[in-house]
């Protein structure tokens, strides 16, 4: 049954299902890391994910800002590393842009991408091309604002396809930051084991919602 | 591959166990706080704090850092990942003598990132935080973006001195000042001929041929700047060496290393190759040293900052004058490094 929006409690079964898929893609992601980076984005992004499970149980969805924040603080507490600070980063500041709010629709949705983008932008000095998260993350976040008028069954399907293709069209660039920075051209052909995780955090929201 | 054979329990509890392990060693000078600091138990009140700390895995480095005339505390990660920013704000809250806590960590991109949020939250608390980065690999970047270059075993002396530097320093400036000097006055390079692997997952951390050598490889074996043929000790030591000769050349913030100087130099192991072969290494770079009048004041020798099982050597250049000779010259004792007092660690 699509879901036109979703309550708090909603926000809060969407991101345990995020924290399953991740932690059943642990393999792919440090397969991903391991060609480019030390090969343990998976074991950070499944403890992370474990982190954010034990936390959303443990209390009740009042709001679904807070939703996101307290599964972006699980992340950055427990996982460490650049993945901890920047996955951390993209929940709790986009949950902090729609803290209070009653309803996640596509409008929440795009609030949220947004503001997740900027925050992440800030923290690591990452910009679009640099063969990272953001590479997915970004068009995400473009994309959302462009169908806020839509359901958001198909406005995450949109969402989902942009962060998919930015995924898929980091394979392209050549890595300037982190670990992969050192690898230069041989970093072209793969891509970017945080922007796979995105892709996926995304793609599992939209099956949620539809 | 087959996978290396690791004695340990939880892979995901590695880093929590190895800290409690560590305390223990500590023969009751550490304590373990919050979720994985560790710190020293006498840190004098009104003391200008060294607080440093990276992912684990690198052992016996950074929390074997910790100790006497050395740091305060060590903010500890998970295996091979920084340590997120509540552990750090544990470990500066636990540090803080009311004089400010100075942070030296290697630059890598997780590092800054969780120790610049916990530096934010200490300020919330009217904590003076001040950041020097450990940036000593002359493979990872030009000398002209030396902010950009990583931390490897050059953190040693730079911890070395600055944690004696943090004895008597008046304030967090005049550390800071020393912090920055040491940083600048140290060049490392390093090579690697086989990969360490990650405990949690037994998989190494990347892949080279059996006959190559991976040129500036990072200790997480971040893959080096590029391949050479299998060498012996005494072609590859003065290749090294050069490396970081030049690179004092070529960099327009330091005098160039020349004749008269004194140097302290760090021969590492990243984990697998033996205390012959860095004996070996380090019989030919005395040779190289003597033969451009450079004076080795001193010599540390074994694994210091390693990556697992990882084969491979690093060496590490500090030029010190008499202002970093002096903090050099001081005793100092941890699990990672102990020094007598003077050369030959003459107690009178």
């Amino acid at each position: 049954m699509p879901k036109e929006s979703l309550n708090s409690a909603e926000v809060r079964d969407m991101m345990l299902a995020v924290a399953d898929k991740i932690i059943e893609a642990e393999p792919i992601l440090s397969e991903a890391d391991r060609q480019l980076g030390d090969g343990d984005h998976g074991i950070g992004m499944e403890r992370g994910m474990n982190a954010v499970k034990e936390k959303l149980t443990s209390e009740e969805p009042d709001d679904i800002g807070k939703v996101f924040m307290n599964t972006g603080m699980a992340m950055m507490s427990s996982m460490g590393g650049a993945s901890g600070a920047i996955f951390g980063t993209v929940f709790r500041a986009g949950g902090k842009a729609i803290k209070g709010c009653e309803a996640f629709t596509a409008a929440e949705a795009a609030t949220f991408f947004q503001a997740a983008c900027e925050g992440v932008k800030e923290r690591g000095g990452a910009k679009p091309g640099d063969k990272t998260m953001v590479d997915s993350l970004q068009p995400a976040a473009e994309k959302a604002a462009e169908v806020t008028d839509q359901p958001l069954p198909a406005a995450m399907a949109a969402i989902a396809d942009a962060a998919e293709a930015g995924k898929e069209a980091s394979k392209d660039m050549i890595a300037t930051m982190g670990r992969a920075k050192t690898l230069g051209e041989k970093s072209v052909g793969k891509a970017d084991a945080g922007a796979c995780s995105v892709a996926i955090i995304v793609a599992t929201m939209r099956d949620f919602v539809a | 591959m087959s996978v290396q054979k690791k004695l340990i329990n939880d892979p995901l509890k590695v880093a929590d166990e190895l800290v409690e392990g560590l305390i223990e060693a500590y023969n009751g000078e550490v304590r373990m706080v919050g979720t994985r600091s560790v710190v020293k138990n006498s840190i004098p009140d009104g003391k200008v704090a060294l607080l440093v700390g990276g992912g684990s895995g690198h052992e016996p480095i950074y929390h074997g850092l910790v100790g006497r005339n050395l740091a305060d505390g060590a903010a500890c990660g998970d295996i091979f990942a920084a340590p997120p920013p509540n552990i750090v704000f544990e470990a500066t809250e636990a540090v803080n003598k009311g004089n400010g806590v100075l942070y030296l960590y290697g630059n890598y991109a997780g590092d800054v990132m969780n120790f610049d949020i916990g530096a934010e939250m200490a300020e919330d608390e009217d904590i003076d935080v001040r950041t020097v980065l450990i940036a000593d690999d002359v493979c990872s970047a030009p000398p002209t973006e030396k902010d950009k270059r990583r931390g490897i075993a050059g953190l040693v002396p730079i911890v070395k001195i600055v944690g004696a530097a943090s004895q008597k320093a008046p304030n967090l400036d005049e550390l800071e000042k020393v912090a920055k000097k040491a940083v600048l006055e140290t060049r490392s390079v390093g090579v690697s001929m086989s990969p360490g692997s990650i405990p949690a997952t037994g998989k190494p951390t990347f892949e080279i041929e059996a006959d190559k050598i991976g040129l500036g490889m990072g200790i997480h074996g971040e893959p080096g700047v590029g391949e050479i043929p299998m060498s012996t000790a005494d072609e590859l030591t003065p290749q090294m060496l050069d490396m970081i000769i030049e690179d004092f050349e070529k960099d327009d913030d330091v005098e160039a290393l020349k004749e008269g100087d004194d140097i302290v130099l760090i021969v590492n192991s990243l984990g697998a190759t033996t205390m012959m072969e860095l004996l070996i290494c380090l019989r030919k770079a005395k040779d190289y040293f003597n033969s451009r009048g450079i004076n080795i004041h001193d010599v540390v020798v074994g694994p210091l900052v390693t990556c697992q099982e990882m084969t491979g050597i690093s060496f590490s250049v500090t030029r010190v004058d008499d202002v970093l000779k002096k903090f050099w010259n001081m005793p100092c004792q941890s699990l990672c490094y102990t020094k007598m007092t003077g050369r030959y660690g003459d107690l009178s």
